[in-house]
């Protein structure tokens, strides 16, 4: 330490740094020890973040080495050992295909309820309706899978997809024969359970446009719709924009409803064609799969499955924060 | 001119009539849900359903697994959730805490499966070597800790500034104030979220997969695999066996009862404190 001491002078000299910078004391106080206490313990979400990147990377490094791009872009997934083989394309089409029928179904209605919740409800009914929306959200996941592989996937069968691929079974995508388990069932279940993530910003949203925007467009002689259609929806759209991102982000991680209703395909066989098929998302291929893994290479290609999940999750969630402040600050949330 | 009058007024109730539709779209899921649980559900009950093990017909030991899933997770994951929450509200005004509450943000969108992968390389593999109840406890305290810290943060916030400053002007410390005054003014807004957030990893099972991996017996230790009800109703619901799918129903249905009634608890204690 004392060898040191003379450059650290020089530094000082020379840099005009007050020799106080190098004696003082921290004192130790409460407040000090509390608030670097919580400044360590909020730390706690970088290391989440940390150990799940290094765990991801590092456990899936064998499958990389071993295919490189083979495993982004084939669709062959052969566990067997010696003849090893994977490729993760046909899930991330899975997983884009379902969470797309999940967007298509699901932010229309959770605009309607939105919109019928702020501007068109008896205030009587407004509290009971929100309140059941938002129970949507709290049923867990697993219970959504138990209704749709027993009630739910024979309404989607017997009532949409019979009647769709007998009439218009021509087109590539209703062709083949319906079963019930497959990517349509699932972007079903999937639309169903982005409903309370959508409608409740949406509503919110809409709830936050000021009156006197309603009021000015019912001045000049357009009716409850027009104005919610031209006025209130533009104002609102980039908020709106913001929920049906994170509605697809909650779509596209979700696992356990779609591991039980999506049919269990691998392979060439889960390549999206047609919607009446069986199918497999990212997220239910590991859930169905992890666990019978056996060779170290098989466990790293579910791991890195898992990890273009999570870089396209992430992707989707900062897109939408950047975006959706970004929007906001130029616009300051007015039209155009 | 008048019939495109007529055709707004037209536009208008139809419109109208679609978005009541919607919104009974969206209710006859969680309705019939809720019946279908309770129909199904209610037949297996009994007391020997509730305590006993598979082998003897019941699902005692994934209750069991559940209760313990959620007291450690919330040992674990709600004193450091609630403290990164003070941090961000109380001292939160620098960079390091706009990057923290970002990185929250984003964790509490993180695919819980993911999160599974996460405990499984980190405590199944390398610390513990073998499925374990405390890799479940972990892989969902990760879930919970950045919606506790999330929640924690905004009802803070809400707390006036002016109830900071009368207790500093008393002179108490910032330590003091936080714990003795702050804290206990935001105290049901804290609980709410708190609560809601154990409602929801209470029905986490992706994570529990390749964590805890189930148990036909009663819990062994916490380095030991371990049941839960979210992996007996997934494991019931695919067996090809009536009996076993039977089990399942009433596997969700007390599921259901604790996600549900922490949640209508939550609500009617907030009612009103909330209301816009």
């Amino acid at each position: 330490m004392g060898k040191h001491y003379p450059r650290l002078r020089w530094i000082a000299l020379n840099h005009q740094i007050p020799p106080k910078f190098f004696t003082k004391k921290i004192k130790i106080t409460g407040d000090f020890l509390f608030k670097n206490l919580a400044a360590v313990i909020a730390a706690s979400a970088i290391v989440i973040l940390i150990i799940t990147g290094y765990v991801l990377t590092t456990d899936s490094v064998p499958v990389i080495e071993r295919f490189g791009t083979d495993f982004f872009f084939g669709t062959a997934w052969n566990p067997v050992e010696g003849r090893e083989v994977f490729g993760a394309l046909p899930y991330v089409l899975g997983t884009l295909v379902t969470s797309g029928i999940a967007l298509l179904i699901g932010v229309p209605l959770s605009l309607g309820i939105a919109i019928f919740l702020v501007e068109m409800a008896p205030r009587s009914l407004r509290v009971p309706i929100s309140y059941l929306v938002e129970l949507l959200a709290a049923v867990p996941s697993v219970i959504y899978g138990l209704w749709g592989l027993f009630i739910f996937r024979f309404w989607i069968l017997n009532y949409i997809e019979i009647p769709l691929s007998t009439y218009l079974g021509w087109i590539p995508i209703f062709s083949g024969t319906p079963f019930g388990l497959d990517l349509f069932t699932a972007g079903c279940i999937l639309a169903i359970m982005i409903i309370p993530t959508v409608a409740s910003i949406s509503k919110e949203v809409i709830s936050a446009v000021p009156n006197s925007i309603r009021e000015g467009a019912y001045s000049i002689g357009a009716t409850k719709w027009e104005v919610i259609r031209h006025w209130v929806i533009s104002y609102g759209r980039s908020g709106i924009f913001g929920a049906v991102i994170l509605g697809l982000g909650r779509a596209v991680g979700e696992t356990m409803a779609v591991s039980m209703l999506i049919g269990n395909a691998t392979g060439p066989a889960a390549m999206p064609t047609s919607l009446f098929q069986p199918g497999q998302t990212m997220a239910s291929l590991i859930a169905n799969g992890f666990l019978e893994a056996t060779g170290e290479l098989e466990v790293a290609a579910y791991v890195g499955v898992g990890l273009i999940l999570l870089i396209m999750s992430l992707l989707i969630n900062v897109g939408a924060h950047i975006m959706v402040t970004k929007v906001l600050k130029v616009k300051g949330g007015a039209v155009e | 001119m008048i019939s495109n009058y007529a055709f707004r007024k037209f536009k208008n109730h139809f419109f109208f009539i679609l978005c009541a539709v919607c919104v009974v779209l969206a209710v006859v899921p969680l309705l019939s849900i809720l019946w279908e649980v309770i129909v199904r559900g209610a037949p297996q009950l009994s007391i020997n359903f509730l305590i006993s093990t598979n082998a003897n017909g019941g699902i005692g030991p994934a209750i069991q697994g559940t209760l313990i899933l959620i007291g450690l997770t919330s040992l674990i994951g709600i004193p450091i959730g609630i403290l990164s929450g003070i941090y961000l509200a109380e001292f939160g005004n620098n960079h390091y805490a706009a990057t923290m509450r970002s990185i929250n943000d984003i964790l509490t969108e993180f695919p819980s499966i993911v999160v599974g992968i996460t405990a499984y390389g980190v405590i199944v593999i390398a610390l513990i070597g073998s499925y374990s109840a405390i890799a479940g406890a972990i892989a969902l305290s990760f879930i919970l800790i950045p919606i506790v810290a999330r929640t924690t943060e905004e009802s803070l916030k809400l707390v006036p500034n002016s109830v900071r400053e009368a207790s500093l002007a008393l002179g108490a410390h910032k330590w003091r104030t936080t714990l003795s005054v702050v804290l206990p003014s935001a105290k049901s807004g804290l609980i709410t979220g708190t609560l809601l957030a154990v409602a929801r990893i209470s029905g986490e099972t992706a994570p529990l997969i390749m964590t805890i991996l189930g148990n036909r017996y009663f819990f062994q230790g916490l380095d030991q695999p371990m049941a839960a009800l979210p992996l007996e109703i997934w494991r019931d619901s695919l067996q090809p066996y009536a009996s076993a799918q039977a089990q399942g129903w009433g596997a969700a249905l007390i599921l259901i009862l604790i996600v549900l009634s922490l949640n209508i608890a939550v609500r009617l204690a907030s009612r009103g404190r909330f209301k816009k």
